[in-house]
């Protein structure tokens, strides 16, 4: 699998380098600013990018708007943006075309190696990997609200960890249960929120994190 | 200017001036006679009730000619009034105050002055401006007949300098009307635009009023400096004993824990695992802490996409909904930014945590070099301004930048907080 990797600071960079090829992935390009980035993915179509928001040479939010850029020559274009903070504000605009293929994670995620690669492959194969981080923000925002609110904690930890993008069988390792029960909480968690029951993972986050944009 | 253009812009001129004329005369003279009468009135008791009232409508009068000026014939009049002391009593005693300071200003005195002058001297400069091309009509009436009967009957009728008795004469008055009317052309504009500098010269701040605004702005100054080097020291100390207590510990105990984990991995690996799990744990900790200093001092989106998206950001994370209405063509100085940020963080805080709100509306604007921003929620309101509260934290910062905070908040509420801070865009 071909890696375009985007990251300005040498040590990250080359730690994620090392990371990625020691599980099989190959590092296509690895870059440091904005145009090269928005150069290497436009000619070496990679399988995946991954991508620091900020970069240079402006320091912004450089990395981001060259991944949404890309995604829009090239709709489905996987990408993994890694970031120092999450903001919903960036995920909401990574998930807007809602054709998946989108990671959004804090930068320590590369910490748990095995984590983070399940992430990358993910994203890859156009399911999405939300952190953590993003999607208790956005639970807890809208936890005194109905009918979300009717949801037993059972079926909002199964909820959390489904907007994350995990698929059912990593949510039933997680939780210690069978794939069943989790397969009985999702349609349960589908009916309360009154969404179209879909085998499609990614298609489950997107529900979710429309559900979740609803009556704002 | 073709000749067109000047045609219309002397019969506007001449409109203006009709009504200045007009507006000065009856306006003068009624703000005039009431001072007057007011003043006189201090000595029986009475006048300290009324004089705060008429002076301040007259100050109303003259800002409105100063506001005029500068949109008919961009004469622009620097307002010369003293402001009132902040925390004004009320009732009977604030109005006696309010009437010896007002009476104190140098300006209300003027004011009184400029009205005599508006009502003789402005007046007739305003009126010459319509009266040069209407007199000219009343030039053609006589000439197309109306001499006639007028001179039969005896009147001896007079245009201008010219004695109306035959035709021939009536003919020359027409022909000067015409030449008023050009000379109208000519001068209207200068007419009004004379108007208003004869107001300038009274209404517009003498130059020891000047120095008197500038010395007071000096003041202000070194009082907002005193104010910004002691929030900043302050939040250095914070941000240093944050260091050193959170993410520095963390760091120390991490190296500890590999130095355990650097002798132990051959003797006990078990345990040295357990450490080394603990130094990653611990690494997770040290970054989420930094992570949230690091929000505290210079929120990261306010850094990469400026005030109005960070307010939006700011939004999504608050537990109940809020509305953002952002209208801001440009980035805001990185330390207006900042500022603007932190109070407006501050009042969605206090709007949750204090009024009780589950609606907010933010609307964030720039308009005519000022930066506007209002908080509105739906909660108990009796907010107030001063008293240690969080909103004299907000004002304080604000004024550092000249910013200004005004705080709405019945009991019941709504609570509405604007602030203004004036700023380029760029």
């Amino acid at each position: 699998m071909r890696v375009v990797l985007a990251e300005d600071l040498f040590l990250l960079r080359d730690g994620l380098v090392r990371m990625l090829e020691a599980f099989d992935f190959e590092i296509a390009a690895a870059v440091e600013s904005g145009p090269e980035l928005t150069k290497a993915l436009a000619e070496l179509r990679p399988d995946v990018a991954v991508v620091d928001v900020r970069l240079p040479p402006s320091h912004t939010d450089e990395g981001l708007q060259c991944a949404l850029a890309a995604r829009r020559a090239r709709p489905g274009l996987p990408v993994l943006v890694l970031s120092q903070h999450v903001e919903q504000l960036y995920a909401r605009e990574l998930l807007a075309d809602g054709t998946g293929g989108v990671g959004y994670l804090l930068k320590d995620r590369v910490f748990d190696a095995a984590q983070f690669v399940d992430a990358v492959r993910r994203v890859a194969a156009g399911g999405t990997a939300m952190d953590p981080q993003v999607i208790q923000q956005l639970l807890s925002r809208r936890s005194s609200d109905q009918p979300l609110g009717a949801l037993t904690p059972r079926e909002r930890e199964v909820l959390e960890l489904m907007a994350q993008g995990r698929s059912n069988a990593a949510i039933a390792s997680q939780l210690v249960v069978t794939e069943r029960a989790i397969a009985k909480h999702t349609s349960n968690i589908f009916g309360k929120l009154g969404l179209p029951v879909s085998d499609d993972d990614n298609r489950r986050v997107l529900a979710v994190l429309a559900y979740l944009d609803q009556g704002r | 200017m073709d000749a067109m253009t000047r045609l219309k812009d002397a019969v506007i001129a001449g409109a203006r001036g009709l009504y200045l004329a007009i507006v000065s005369l009856v306006g003068s003279i009624v703000l005039f006679v009431f001072s007057v009468v007011s003043i006189a009135f201090l000595l029986l008791g009475v006048g300290f009730l009324t004089t705060p009232v008429v002076l301040t409508g007259v100050r109303k009068y003259a800002d409105a000619h100063r506001a005029r000026a500068d949109e008919w014939s961009g004469v622009r009049i620097a307002s010369p009034y003293r402001p009132f002391p902040a925390g004004m009593r009320r009732g009977l005693t604030g109005q006696v105050e309010r009437c010896s300071l007002m009476l104190k200003d140098t300006a209300t005195w003027r004011d009184l002055q400029w009205l005599l002058v508006n009502m003789t001297a402005g007046f007739v400069v305003a009126i010459l401006a319509p009266a040069l091309l209407l007199y000219m009509l009343y030039g053609w009436v006589l000439a197309l007949g109306v001499w006639e009967p007028i001179h039969n009957a005896g009147g001896g009728e007079w245009y201008a300098w010219i004695h109306v008795t035959s035709q021939s004469t009536a003919n020359q008055a027409a022909a000067l009307g015409v030449g008023f009317f050009l000379l109208g052309v000519l001068v209207n504009t200068s007419l009004v635009r004379s108007h208003f500098l004869l107001a300038r010269a009274f209404l517009a701040p003498t130059s020891a009023m000047r120095e008197r605004q500038l010395a007071e702005r000096v003041d202000r100054l070194t009082e907002t400096r005193h104010d910004a080097v002691d929030n900043s020291a302050a939040e250095l100390r914070r941000i240093e004993r944050d260091l050193h207590d959170g993410a520095q510990a963390r760091l120390v105990a991490m190296g500890m824990d590999l130095g355990t984990v650097e002798a132990l991995i051959e003797t006990d690996p078990a345990r040295a695992k357990q450490l080394l799990a603990k130094a990653r744990h611990d690494s997770g900790e040290a970054l989420t802490e930094l992570r949230d200093l690091v929000r505290g001092i210079h929120p990261p989106v306010l850094a990469e996409r400026g005030l109005g998206d960070a307010v939006k950001a700011l939004a999504l994370r608050m537990p109940v909904p809020a509305e953002v209405d952002v209208e801001l063509p440009g980035r805001v100085e990185a330390p207006v930014e900042s500022a603007a940020y932190f109070a407006v963080s501050e009042s969605l805080t206090n709007a949750i945590k204090h009024a009780g709100a589950d609606r907010i509306w933010v609307d964030v604007h720039h308009a005519d070099g000022m930066l506007r921003i209002a908080v509105t929620d739906n909660g108990k309101g009796g907010a107030v301004l001063g008293a240690g509260s969080g909103l004299s934290g907000i004002e304080r910062r604000l004024g550092t930048f000249d910013g200004v905070l005004a705080v709405s908040s019945p009991a019941g509420g709504p609570t509405m907080v604007t602030m203004e801070i004036p700023c380029a865009l760029f």
